[in-house]
């Protein structure tokens, strides 16, 4: 009998020998026809991890890539057959890869790939009317609660992510500066796109997502928040679904 | 208990592919209806969703399941098969589909359909495993023959037997993939057209036709692979004609899923299937 385990062990590892019990239909040893399941196994995951992670790949080139992604599968094969979210150990899996520890954005560049990855597939909703906004007092503005599109994802970084991986994906962008950057990705329809967020950005936002009113995130976002950069950016990229205004009494 | 079969029309469909989403929607051509794969739209929005929502509205949708694990020694994925309702609940397809094969073990899903051994106790498994989906899914579903690289020595049944007996005890219904047909029956040397002729042929309600590579085993035998990566080669057209005969007319689908052309070529193949079913209704 050649139970499933065997059959799967091997799959992953060519140093093991062809499960017992599999045959040409002559009879004579399955041999290389069992190598067929070894190779659609691995090409399908390496492609899904390339399709995944493109800057990743073009930093490293394919070769490496390729590689890479050849240990991480049999490290980590995916636990689930949804496709679309294989890759979510891959970052963690990258900061500790030895052969690659000189390229050490490597690992951040992967975080802002799968968080592009949960934007596409996140779920849609309506934008709120930005007017609200506009009709409120300050008093009303800072009480308010706002709501962000599920779509919306924050990855801050000690690295100049976003020129990194802007100059990556972008003939001709601008060589990134040493500094740390914080991105924002907004699906303003379909296509997530990452943006860089003004100083104080991804508090403030981070603050809001965890049910602060307004006037708390901006407190939260400290001395240097662009408030009028941040705020626009979220209204431009449709990120606002709900502004509720909860009046307590004094 | 369920619908007969599928309510997919005796037409050309086409396996559906995002970059070909204008084109179908403004010009179809010969394509009747659109087959997606379950586990691509089981996010929770943005295009993909959107996408499969216009087309919903004018075509009839095959949903093909590939990662169910129906021939799993172990139980099925009750996450798996929940979302799979859900899936089938909104988009009320005209069909559901899945594969006699195996692809998750030890909660690791391998990303690839793999073979299972002919035995009494395969069938007994795999013939719960179906109950169970029908079950849950409130629908008949379509099961379709594997392509086939190696044999198990323990193997006591015939394909064909083996998914008559499958049709008897679970009252599904068949997918018929005349390429898989192809790639088993050279790879394992049998005849081809003796499988269509011993397949249990009313309970097919829909057909798969797709391209193959060619390469050799360690003795020098022809070692076809189903890659889906080109156009359906002559002799699985020839022996598409000889299925039909015995068949009729059925929704008849072109699978192209790696290198995927542009339109006008998949469009092309599309049309050689209008033609081959042309021939076998008049």
């Amino acid at each position: 009998m050649t139970s499933q385990a065997a059959f799967r062990t091997a799959l992953l590892d060519a140093a093991q020998p062809v499960p017992p019990g599999l045959t040409d239909g002559k009879g004579r040893p399955a041999g290389r026809r069992y190598a067929v399941y070894r190779n659609n196994v691995a090409v399908s995951l390496r492609e899904a991890l390339a399709t995944g992670f493109p800057a990743v790949e073009k930093l490293i080139g394919a070769e490496n890539f390729a590689h890479v992604a050849g240990v991480f599968l049999r490290s980590a094969p995916p636990v689930s057959p949804l496709m679309m979210h294989y890759g979510a150990g891959f970052p963690e899996f990258l900061a500790g890869f030895k052969a690659l520890g000189h390229i050490q954005y490597l690992a951040e560049v992967a975080r802002l790939e799968l968080a592009l990855r949960r934007s596409y597939h996140a779920a849609d909703a309506p934008v709120a009317d930005p007017a609200i906004l506009q009709s409120l007092d300050e008093e009303a503005l800072m009480a308010a609660h706002m709501t962000l599109a599920p779509a919306v994802e924050v990855v801050r970084s000690p690295w100049p992510l976003w020129s990194i991986y802007t100059f990556t994906m972008t003939p001709g962008a601008p060589k990134p500066e040493a500094r740390t950057e914080d991105v924002i990705i907004l699906r303003a329809e379909f296509d997530p796109e990452p943006h860089l967020l003004p100083a104080g950005g991804a508090a403030f936002i981070t603050a809001l997502s965890n049910g602060a009113p307004f006037g708390e995130a901006v407190d939260a976002a400290g001395d240097a928040f662009d408030l009028g950069a941040t705020l626009s950016l979220l209204l431009q990229g449709g990120a606002i679904t709900d502004i509720s205004i909860q009046r307590t009494d004094p | 208990m369920f619908d007969h079969n599928s309510s997919l029309p005796p037409l050309p469909g086409v396996g559906y592919k995002p970059q070909h989403f204008a084109q179908i929607m403004e010009d179809a051509g010969p394509v009747g209806w659109l087959e997606i794969h379950a586990e691509n739209y089981m996010g929770d929005g943005g295009r993909p969703i959107a996408q499969l929502r216009a087309l919903a509205e004018r075509f009839p949708i095959s949903v093909h399941g590939v990662g169910l694990s129906i021939g799993g020694e172990t139980r099925l994925d009750p996450d798996h098969l929940a979302r799979l309702k859900h899936l089938v609940g909104w988009l009320s397809p005209a069909s559901f589909s899945e594969h006699l094969a195996w692809s998750t073990h030890d909660a690791h899903f391998l990303n690839d359909l793999l073979p299972l051994p002919y035995t009494d106790a395969t069938l007994q498994r795999v013939a719960d495993h179906i109950d169970e989906v029908q079950e849950v899914l409130g629908r008949r579903m379509l099961l379709e023959n594997p392509s086939s690289y190696l044999a198990f020595a323990e193997s006591t049944w015939s394909e064909t037997d083996f998914l008559a007996e499958l049709v008897k005890r679970t009252g599904c219904g068949l997918l018929l993939d005349v390429n898989n047909v192809f790639v088993s029956a050279t790879n394992l040397g049998y005849a081809p057209q003796g499988y269509i002729d011993a397949f249990p042929i009313d309970a097919v309600g829909e057909i798969h036709l797709g391209g193959h590579d060619e390469d050799e085993d360690d003795h020098g035998l022809p070692l076809l692979i189903d890659s889906h990566g080109r156009e359906v080669a002559d002799p699985v057209w020839a022996l598409l004609e000889h299925t039909l005969q015995r068949t009729g007319p059925r929704p008849l689908l072109i699978e192209w899923d790696t290198d995927v052309p542009e339109w006008p070529v998949l469009a092309d193949e599309a049309r050689r299937a209008d033609k081959a079913l042309a021939r076998v209704a008049a």
